[in-house]
């Protein structure tokens, strides 16, 4: 039963939250950027190694002016892979004025803060911001869902899986596709089937897997059934144990099959596949550290070079200095750190990137256009991942002009 | 036939996989009613002792000392918090327990860090054992295989044959009456708790490298561990054995067997497609639920049965 | 179960004007007026708007309040342990998230402040259904069943995209134009008013249940359900009504989510949510009425605020979980409420001593914890993360020992000194316990 005592407490616990509004102070003049991921949990390490790769770039793009003169500042909220808790960072950002948020890490959370930024900059046309999307691919983002406030810094599914079918060499004819039970894995299976067909008609799909996300721990079974379809490749988009495990349970059992995988580049995947994984396993990707010395690019092999030597991972966000490098193009282009100015001169900007390639951000959907790569896990190369020996080797690159995929997107732009 | 030989060999081995990592839980839960939410967090932490012995000494000492490290951690955990929570009630143990799995998945998290680890297989494993249908068999599937069948053993013939095992039946059933008896209760407890500690150790040694070992891994092996020890019942190893196997042998088959509801439906002349009424549910294919049959088949024995499939007690 | 976990004093119904009534909820109303006030408080001057995240910090704690009030409803006054209970938050969520949308689409009329009870519906239906199943059972077999649900609705969730929209979930918009006082909740204090006036009402609801012949059947097959089936009521029609009228509020508390969030993912349903329904309602206290609503508050402040400033909140959460349950079972409310007897007989005064006493060792442990907790975070995982420890202005550098020292200081010497002041403590409380008993034992 309650009693004045037990309300007095109530009332206590109540005003604590007086000291909830904390304005978090920071250095006048810098121009701060939220950034939302998981920073504790389960995914912890997802946040942790952007964060790490964020300050390399932040601190190399302040030393070379920033944007209008002033420093940029990355303000990092932790949303424990939940929308709401990303939400919360959204508000501490406005309240904050911050024109920016940044996010790479889920696509149902990205998707939250399209809708989100959206509904904010309608109803505060005074207090706007930007949603800058560094990782989350789910292609509806810029298609059904598609907003003049998202810009979508990294390929999206449809783009991956056409380059992933444009790596397929001529004499593989069987493929089979393994994928996650949930809306990025079924875009995958989706879209790899449609390039498929458009593609490489020559080649037939031999098995068609969806498997529950994050509970199989056994893959012998599905290791039997690639055996038996007699599949000379294996496509994937799964990211994780679910690709880890399906590997490793391959490669035990004396599969002879490559893997096309998504995300085997990614902090942690060299370490849990293993040297066992030479010349088997691919990944698609937007930077590996051994394509600057392919491409011959000296400055860059320096510059990531720099970061291997006082971190325990290899350098694979070369999406993120590109980010940067936009940011600082666009707001001086645009004379101004306001979202509305600003993202006017984002859109429909191109640079050169860190390899020299031409990057655009289309105008009509708010998407990335970069050239992107297929590296191959082989020993032999100048720079290995992860202490483990072996390392990534360019198989294929796809120009940019190659990924220009159509767009369903109508976006109502602001007045 | 082939798949049929293959798919119980698989289903064999993952079955004894997650019959190591049970057998632990199960002795704590029969015996304390202690549902153990860190049970899983010891796992983990058993896999990387092991990692960072392996590192120093080589796998077959961190074979013997990360359990012993493990069940010292347990034994710990038993006399300093559990007693006192004792009394206040199994949900009040539970929840301990509970907030023990946080503080053990945080400290792994700043003492190894936040990536995956490189524990490995060792080499003289790491090589095909023999060839099936064409299929390697791992070597290292088949240590897997009688390390878990080593522990039954052990596990059944301590639990049988020693006087200890036999004040453990006792108390399975008849705690208090036990105590009545004269005999070391709390001591017996702390042994217990320690023994499913070292053997969830062992499973970590196993496991981690044939698995990942990542901060993750006891968020992700927690729940199924669960659902087998209560699918055995309480108080009963050989439930949990056979639990386990079960277990083992519907995920591996269900992932063979390509039909969904609708196929079935269609054997009596209903058509569906994706797009009649609840399509979307019934042209689910058997392999993409596979690994949630257990789930299923939880609910449906705590319904008939809710005791487990060969518990001898109620909590 | 043991009487001090659970132990829910009587409270004799005695009839009052409507003075009366007011003077004896006078704790309510003060919570209720603090309620109100606290948006002004954090407002914004400078830049004359609401603090954003303020106000959406106070709807999420309204949302919470309701939400572990519902859990507590199965946990404190049935019983019932359950791992799955986020999943009718979640479903009454989707379900309010398809009513809005439809709302909008002009396909149905229903004002605004009448949709968190569409989700109530949602949630009591589906309540019904898994309720059938899962109450057949008690204690840990129901406690295994719930976890089955949860898990399975998750994967659902994830899996089919008609209902759940797949992982992207299902998005809405507030601003339907459908108000009975013509607001457009486009703006979030008015969501946070209508939250103010849902919560009010849903603790009043929940309040009355206790009241009822249900809510005292429920807490009878709690205490011993083999006798309460000598009374008549079979048990597991009582737990099946408990549960599904706890699904029906944690279906409101999801509506009033997709109205705050305007958009519903698989998370709301998943095991995460449903631990901290558990978190909140135990370390609030399970044997009160309103010991959920501390621990809702606390909760929420935890992991939304201490997030922002600390990446080891979940280590501050799982030691506080602990300290609770050891030493603690009754929760903060159980804390507070221990003190009851001490005050009727007005011999607070005396306690107040060794209390303050207590404070300083208290903080000093409590600081030198926090030290060393977020010393070991910077210098593994914080440093590489760019961060700095920063206190107070002053940068603390991880590698040098003078902090860890400091911290170890203050841990273990502040930790001897309390546990000297905690003595003292116990023996003044006995002292008084002692005067009462004697006082009440003489003619």
């Amino acid at each position: 039963m309650f009693n004045r005592l037990t309300w007095s407490a109530v009332a206590f616990a109540l005003t604590l939250s007086l000291t909830s509004g904390v304005d978090l102070a920071r250095a006048q003049g810098t121009i701060k950027i939220a950034y939302t991921d998981p920073l504790s949990g389960p995914f912890a390490q997802v946040g942790d190694q952007n964060l790490q790769q964020f300050k390399y770039i932040i601190d190399w793009i302040n030393a070379r002016g920033g944007a209008l003169g002033r420093k940029f500042e990355l303000v990092a909220f932790d949303n424990k892979s939940q929308p709401s808790d990303a939400l919360l960072a959204l508000k501490s950002a406005t309240d904050q004025n911050m024109p920016i948020i940044m996010q790479c890490s889920g696509s149902n959370i990205a998707a939250a803060l399209i809708e989100a930024v959206d509904k904010h900059n309608e109803r505060n046309p005074d207090n706007r911001i930007v949603y800058i999307n560094c990782g989350a691919v789910a292609t509806e983002l810029t298609n059904e869902k598609c907003s003049y406030w998202h810009f979508r810094m990294d390929a999206h599914v449809g783009m991956k899986a056409e380059t992933m079918v444009r790596a397929l060499p001529k004499d593989v004819t069987k493929v089979y596709l393994l994928n996650q039970d949930y809306l990025f894995g079924q875009s995958v299976q989706r879209d790899v089937k449609a390039f498929l067909a458009k593609l490489r008609p020559d080649v037939k799909v031999v098995g068609d897997e969806l498997i529950p996300l994050g509970k199989v721990k056994d893959f012998s079974p599905y290791t039997t059934k690639i055996k038996a379809s007699g599949a000379q490749a294996v496509l994937t988009g799964n990211w994780g144990p679910d690709m880890t495990l399906l590997i490793k349970a391959g490669m035990d059992s004396g599969l002879d099959v490559r893997y096309y995988t998504m995300y085997a580049h990614l902090g942690g995947g060299a370490t849990a596949i293993g040297p066992g994984g030479n010349g088997k396993v691919r990944s698609i990707m937007a930077f590996h550290e051994n394509i600057a010395v392919e491409t011959g690019k000296t400055d860059t092999e320096g510059w990531t070079k720099q970061f291997r030597s006082t971190h325990n991972f290899d350098f694979y966000a070369a999406g993120f200095r590109t980010i940067f490098e936009f940011i600082q193009a666009a707001m001086n282009k645009a004379k101004s750190s306001d979202p509305a100015k600003f993202a006017q001169a984002l859109e429909g900007l191109t640079i050169t990137d860190m390899l020299g390639h031409q990057v655009t951000m289309r105008k009509d959907d708010h998407q990335i256009l970069s050239e992107y790569f297929v590296g191959v896990f082989t020993k032999g190369v100048k720079y290995d991942s992860e202490g483990t020996g072996l390392g990534w080797k360019t198989e294929v690159t796809v120009p940019a002009k190659d990924l220009d995929q159509p767009n369903t997107c109508k976006m109502k732009r602001p007045a | 036939m082939e798949v049929l030989l293959v798919s119980l060999l698989n289903g064999l081995v993952y079955g004894m996989l997650l019959f190591m990592l049970a057998s632990g839980l199960t002795l704590i839960f029969s015996m304390m009613g202690v549902l153990n939410f860190a049970h899983a967090s010891v796992y983990m932490l058993g896999a990387y002792f092991a990692y960072d012995i392996s590192r120093h000494v080589g796998f077959w000492p961190a074979l013997v000392l990360a359990p012993v490290l493990c069940g010292a951690v347990g034994a710990l955990i038993e006399m300093y918090g559990l007693r006192r929570v004792h009394r206040n009630g199994h949900i009040a143990e539970l929840l301990f327990t509970f907030g023990l799995a946080f503080i053990i998945d945080k400290a792994v998290q700043m003492a190894w860090g936040l990536l995956p680890v490189a524990y490995r297989v060792p080499a003289v494993l790491d090589r095909p054992l023999f060839t099936i249908y064409g299929t390697n068999f791992h070597a290292y599937r088949g240590f897997m295989l009688l390390i878990s069948a080593l522990m039954f053993c052990a596990i059944w013939l301590m639990l049988t044959r020693t006087r200890l095992g036999l004040v453990i039946q006792a108390a399975l059933t008849h705690p208090e009456m036990v105590g009545a008896l004269g005999h070391n209760v709390p001591r017996v407890f702390t042994t217990v708790f320690a023994g499913g500690s070292a053997l969830a150790g062992l499973a970590g040694v196993i496991g981690g490298n044939y698995l990942v070992t990542e901060p993750s891994m006891a968020f992700t092996m927690g729940p199924i561990v669960f659902v087998v020890v209560v699918f055995g019942g309480l108080g009963s190893l050989a439930g949990c054995f056979i639990a386990s196997l079960i277990m083992g042998f519907v995920q591996t088959f269900a992932v063979v067997f390509d039909v969904s509801l609708a196929n079935v439906l269609a054997l009596v002349g209903i058509k569906v497609t994706e797009a009649s009424w609840f399509g979307e549910v019934l042209t689910i294919p058997l392999p993409r639920i596979g690994a949630l049959l257990p789930y299923v088949m939880l609910v449906l024995i705590l319904l008939f049965k809710p005791r487990g499939l060969m518990g001898t007690r109620d909590t | 179960m043991s009487e001090s976990l659970l132990h829910t004093a009587a409270r004799p119904v005695t009839a009052a004007r409507a003075g009366g009534l007011l003077r004896r909820h006078w704790p309510w109303v003060a919570a209720l007026a603090i309620a109100l006030a606290l948006p002004w408080l954090l407002y914004d001057w400078t830049r004359a708007r609401h603090s954003g995240f303020g106000v959406a910090m106070l709807s999420q704690m309204g949302m919470m309040i309701i939400f572990a009030l519902s859990y507590n409803m199965q946990m404190g006054h049935a019983g019932l342990l359950s791992f799955g209970h986020a999943v009718f938050f979640g479903l009454g969520g989707y379900c309010t998230a398809h009513l809005l949308n439809t709302i909008k689409a002009g396909g149905f009329w229903l004002p605004v402040e009448l949709v968190p009870l569409v989700g109530g519906l949602g949630g009591l239906a589906f309540a019904i259904v898994f309720g059938y199943i899962a109450t057949k059972q008690r204690a840990t077999a129901f406690a295994m069943i719930t976890l089955g649900i949860g898990e399975l609705v998750t994967s659902c969730a994830l899996m089919f995209k008609s209902f759940f929209g797949g992982e992207g979930g299902v998005s809405t918009n507030r601003v339907v134009g459908t108000s009975l006082f013509g607001l457009n909740y486009g703006p979030s204090i008015q969501v946070y008013y209508l939250i103010i006036v849902w919560t009010v009402i849903a603790i009043a609801l929940m309040r009355l249940l206790t009241e009822t012949p249900l809510g005292r059947m429920a807490n009878a097959c709690r205490d011993n359900f083999e006798r309460a089936q000598f009374v008549g009521y079979d048990p597991s029609r009582v737990r099946f009504f408990q549960f599904a009228l706890s699904g029906f509020f944690a279906g409101i508390a999801g509506g009033l989510y997709a109205l705050t969030y305007e958009i519903v993912t698989f998370d709301t349903v998943a095991g995460g949510m449903s631990a901290n329904a558990l978190l909140m309602t135990f370390i609030g206290g399970v044997g009160t009425f309103a010991g959920p609503i501390v621990g809702a508050i606390l909760i929420v402040l935890l992991q939304s605020w201490v997030s922002l400033l600390s990446n080891s909140w979940l280590v501050y959460v799982g030691v506080l979980f602990i300290l609770m349950v050891t030493f603690a079972p009754g929760g903060i409310a159980g804390l507070v409420l221990m003190h009851q007897p001490i005050a009727r007989s007005g011999r607070m005064g005396r306690l107040a001593a060794p209390y303050a006493r207590m404070a300083g060792p208290g903080l000093f442990v409590a600081v030198g914890f926090v030290l060393l907790i977020e010393l070991c975070s910077f210098l593994t995982i914080g440093a590489s993360q760019g961060k700095t420890f920063v206190l107070a202005g002053a940068t603390i550098d991880p590698k040098s020992p003078v902090p860890w020292a400091i911290g170890a200081l203050l841990l273990v010497g502040g930790g001897l000194w309390l546990w000297r002041e905690g003595r003292r403590v116990r023996a003044a409380w006995d002292a008084v316990m002692e005067e009462i008993k004697a006082a009440a034992a003489r003619p």
